[in-house]
């Protein structure tokens, strides 16, 4: 068993979906079933210490120095369930769509579900960055055949930025391959570099431009609320559930541990592009009259605090990071899928017209709840631990930074609040006065997120466990050479 | 050797099939003999690489990787000619000997080992071209093309060969060994003057062929005149070959004196990439995009000569093969469409998915290829382009490409958004059973590249 299966399984559903025509949803469900089961069975046999696991090693392109490596350590571990356990659930959440060529839409899905696990698992410098576009080529058809009417300029935008930030990093990725003395692209051998710190700086900045644009880190997020409130529903939940993670795990991964030098020059400013990001994006959140908007910017809040917990490199932080990644990914799909119940209904993505849906459909409001709580952090749901961890860790960096990015709490608290006051609570109206409940795989979906969210939240300890080694290992690394 | 014998009496078979009115055996007449050649090349490989005819021509591994992707390249156009050139005049003969010859004139520049067959080869290849430039005697614009591709092509055969003379004078042959040997015993400042105005100017000459900028004027006017078929022809096959020319005489002879050219070919690289993508962004015409695409190709493809070494053989073989296979396709459809349609503007490729699905996917790869987007051919031809710069520490240059590179999605991208995102006329193209052949072989072939590139990069 290795993890070879892992990544070209979904693949294989892909071609299934293409060729299953009317049964293409059941196809990529239960392609992304099976590859769940195969995570869970991997994780099952992890042993959850700093090691590599699964390993595989073929050479590839062998004039060049490339191999397929690919292996799970306790972060990849954490991302992959996260991956294999979303994409099932957003596939599900899309049942009650009726997409013009489906079996297209979930080869797509599939495709970049194959190309985030690579991403996920990938320990050779080309294989990632073949991993990094071999996701966002799907994203791009999926949000622009599928999207709404700005899709085309939108999507455009969304694309020249991230395939930019890429490029970038690709330049550094070959800078550094030709630094090693054995010729390859092993992250073993990246670590292993000596750089002085003025390459550093600049290879950081070329990994920096990359992970940033796709987090997105202020001031380079101004592609992402435009795609997410384009972008099919599926697309927003790809794009912001597990997409965006991508740059998360690229800075944990291939940045910091990479050019510690360059990091120790720089992290400071990354830190308050991160905390600066937070207060923005939750004031501009604020002031939205736009459901899918709204959920977007706060998105970006989010992820601020989370860049900010691993810029601040200790363990606190980069645990909270971990864990609040996975929680990021439910809570943001679980508000994507209610907000897409919610247009496809009434038809309309204003606050303003929307209200009192509470009454006629009490089951959504229990789940739009709990979730909105999640999102909150609330103690006991999945947010809660997180955000501790994560202000924690920003706290021992400085404390001002802390009392900064605190402010997400609150902020979060009110927009996110307010959001749902506008939605669920006061009188019903026209629109919403016939609202009819959710049923069948709407239920289902929505039960597994808000179980999800509550069972993280009380019990978060074994999720903690699986990266703590490998998490201490890295810091251990980073701070042996800095 | 014998591959060069076989396209030239191969030339003159088609050319008597003409006579004897026997049109329908031409292209299957042509295809064979170009695969007999293809067989012959392949079967040279790592066997006879001692200079030949007195060491005129060398039938290394470099020649032979060149010439077989260029008879690869000129079968799959010759397969689109299918009732191509019947619309266009009787004697259809003629055009195939024609590219024959250009084919033959292209096997000698890839294999030389005298500049005088330098010279030869080039010569044999131009004076095709500027004929089939203006096969549509009844064009204005086929007609301006072949004019404006003549007196361009002779000004710069003019530098060429003023260039060739000087080297003589100062090294005293034209052989590649006796020059590199002059060139290695008096590395240390003992160089003739005349044999850097030489250089220079051969510079200059091949520029032109290649179509660098500032010496690239012609190239979209030519390329947007004469007919698709004889453009595909001319941005794929003859612009490797010209690469290929390019990058023997640079590696074998010019290399130490690389402090002397390399300044000046940076600055040609970043300016063709320059002036190659910011016109294709403003261009509405498909044809004439792909025109100054190819111009910011060359650009590219200039890293390998910065690079030097085998590894930019490498990498001139894997950009030349993915860009080629590539432009095909998106010459092939153009084909298709303009068929149709009547207009090579982007406008006529507008829903262009809904009933072609096949024809559109093909295109997509393609411009993916083109765009340089990972698990395409294209992606791993600036890969190695890149490498190769870097290597060289030559960050400025790659961060010029990069800007490039970004720049060129949003053209390609246009006909991808054109076909799938928007609603056009829902025609359906009539699409030959050659044409569909053509389009899955090279789709293929840029997938497979993509994803294995040891297949050709391996080589060297």
């Amino acid at each position: 068993m290795n993890v070879l299966i892992l990544i070209f399984l979904p693949l294989l559903g892909a071609l299934l979906a293409l060729v299953a025509k009317n049964f293409a949803k059941q196809a990529a469900l239960l392609s992304s079933l099976i590859t769940l089961a195969i995570a869970g069975f991997l994780l099952c046999c992890f042993t959850p210490d700093a090691s590599t696991q699964y390993l595989v090693n073929y050479p590839w392109i062998t004039q060049m120095g490339i191999n397929f490596k690919a292996g799970i350590d306790g972060i990849s571990m954490l991302m992959v369930l996260l991956t294999a356990g979303l994409v099932p659930i957003i596939i599900l959440s899309t049942f009650k769509h009726k997409y013009e060529n489906a079996g297209a839409f979930y080869a797509l899905v599939l495709f970049m579900q194959s190309g985030l696990l690579l991403v996920f698992t990938a320990l050779d410098g080309f294989l990632f960055y073949i991993g990094w576009e071999a996701a966002l080529i799907p994203i791009y058809f999926i949000c622009s055949l599928w999207g709404g009417q700005n899709r085309i300029q939108v999507n455009m935008k969304f694309f020249i930025y991230t395939i930019a930030g890429s490029l970038f990093m690709l330049l550094g990725i070959i800078y550094l391959h030709l630094q090693t003395p054995n010729n390859s692209y092993d992250i073993a051998d990246f670590y292993a570099l000596q750089l002085d710190s003025q390459t550093q700086s600049w290879l950081f900045g070329c990994f920096f431009l990359a992970f940033a644009i796709k987090m997105p880190i202020f001031p380079f997020h101004t592609w992402q609320p435009d795609t997410y409130t384009e972008a099919p529903t599926a697309g927003t939940m790809l794009l912001s559930g597990i997409m965006l993670k991508m740059g998360i795990y690229g800075v944990i991964r291939w940045l910091i541990p990479v050019v510690p030098l360059g990091f120790q020059q720089w992290g400071h400013l990354a830190i308050i592009l991160s905390v600066t990001g937070i207060v923005y994006a939750s004031i501009i959140a604020f002031t939205q009259k736009d459901m899918k908007r709204l959920i977007a910017y706060s998105s970006i809040a989010h992820v601020g605090l989370i860049a900010a917990g691993i810029f601040v490199w200790n363990v606190q932080g980069l645990q909270g990071a971990m864990i609040q990644m996975l929680s990021h990914g439910i809570n943001v799909v679980g508000l994507f899928f209610i907000a897409d119940i919610i247009i496809s209904r009434t038809q309309t993505r204003e606050l303003a017209l929307l209200g009192g849906i509470a009454k006629p459909a009490p089951k959504l409001a229990i789940a739009f709840l709990i979730i909105t709580l999640g999102t909150v952090a609330l103690p006991l749901t999945n947010g809660f631990i997180g955000e501790f961890l994560l202000l924690n860790g920003v706290y021992q960096y400085c404390i001002y930074y802390a009392a900064v990015a605190g402010l997400t709490i609150i902020f979060g608290s009110v927009y996110m609040l307010r959001m749902y006051k506008a939605i669920m609570q006061g009188n019903t109206n026209n629109l919403t006065v016939n609202f009819k409940d959710i049923s069948g795989t709407e239920i289902v979906t929505l039960f597994i997120i808000t179980f999800l969210i509550i069972v993280v939240g009380v019990y978060p300890q074994p999720i903690l466990h699986i990266s703590e080694a490998a998490i201490n290992h890295l810091i251990a690394t980073v701070n042996a050479k800095l | 050797m014998n591959t060069l014998i076989v396209i030239s009496v191969l030339a003159m078979v088609v050319l008597y099939l003409g006579l004897f009115k026997a049109g329908k055996s031409l292209l299957p007449v042509s295809v064979a003999g170009l695969l007999l050649a293809l067989g012959l090349a392949v079967a040279e490989w790592d066997v006879n690489p001692a200079p030949i005819y007195k060491g005129m021509m060398l039938f290394d591994n470099f020649a032979i990787a060149f010439s077989v992707i260029t008879i690869l390249g000129t079968v799959l156009i010759l397969l689109l000619s299918k009732n191509y050139f019947e619309k266009i005049s009787e004697h259809v003969a003629e055009y195939y000997t024609i590219i024959l010859f250009a084919l033959a004139g292209i096997v000698v520049m890839v294999s030389y080992h005298n500049l005088s067959m330098l010279f030869i080869g080039v010569e044999i290849m131009s004076v095709s071209l500027y004929i089939l430039a203006g096969i549509k005697r009844r064009d204005f614009a086929s007609n301006e093309a072949a004019l404006k591709y003549f007196l361009m092509g002779a000004f710069s055969t003019g530098f060429l060969l003023f260039g060739i003379t000087l080297i003589y004078g100062s090294a005293h042959s034209f052989d590649l060994e006796v020059i590199k040997q002059y060139v290695l015993n008096n590395a240390n400042g003992g160089i003739n003057p005349m044999f850097y105005t030489g250089l220079s100017l051969m510079l200059v000459g091949l520029c032109f062929k290649i179509g660098a900028a500032p010496f690239h004027f012609w190239t979209p006017d030519v390329y947007e005149g004469s007919p698709t078929l004889i453009t595909a022809f001319m941005s794929t096959v003859v612009k490797t070959a010209g690469f290929a020319a390019f990058l023997r005489l640079f590696i074998t002879c010019f290399a130490p004196l690389a402090d002397f050219w390399l300044p000046t070919l940076i600055v040609i690289t970043a300016l063709t990439l320059f002036i190659g993508n910011i016109t294709a962004l403003y261009q509405s015409s498909f044809k004439r995009m792909l025109a100054y695409s190819s111009i910011s190709h060359a650009g590219y493809m200039l890293f390998a000569i910065i690079g030097l070494g085998t590894a930019a053989i490498n990498a001139v073989l894997v950009y030349a093969t993915a860009y080629t296979i590539a432009s095909i396709i998106a010459f092939a459809v153009l084909i298709l469409v303009k068929k149709q349609t009547g207009t090579d503007n982007y406008e006529g490729f507008n829903g262009l998915a809904k009933k072609n699905p096949f024809v559109a996917f093909a295109l997509t790869i393609a411009m993916l290829s083109l765009a340089g987007i990972p698990l395409t051919a294209g992606f791993i031809g600036k890969f190695f382009m890149f490498s190769s710069a870097v290597a060289q520490y030559q960050i400025w240059l790659v961060v010029i490409a990069i800007i490039n590179a970004i720049i060129g999605v949003f053209y390609y991208f246009r006909v991808i958004v054109a076909m799938y995102f928007k609603e056009g006329k829902n025609l359906i193209l009539a699409t030959p059973l050659q044409f569909r052949f053509v389009l899955a072989v090279s789709a293929i072939l840029t997938i497979v590249f993509g994803l294995y590139p040891s297949l050709i990069a391996g080589l060297f």
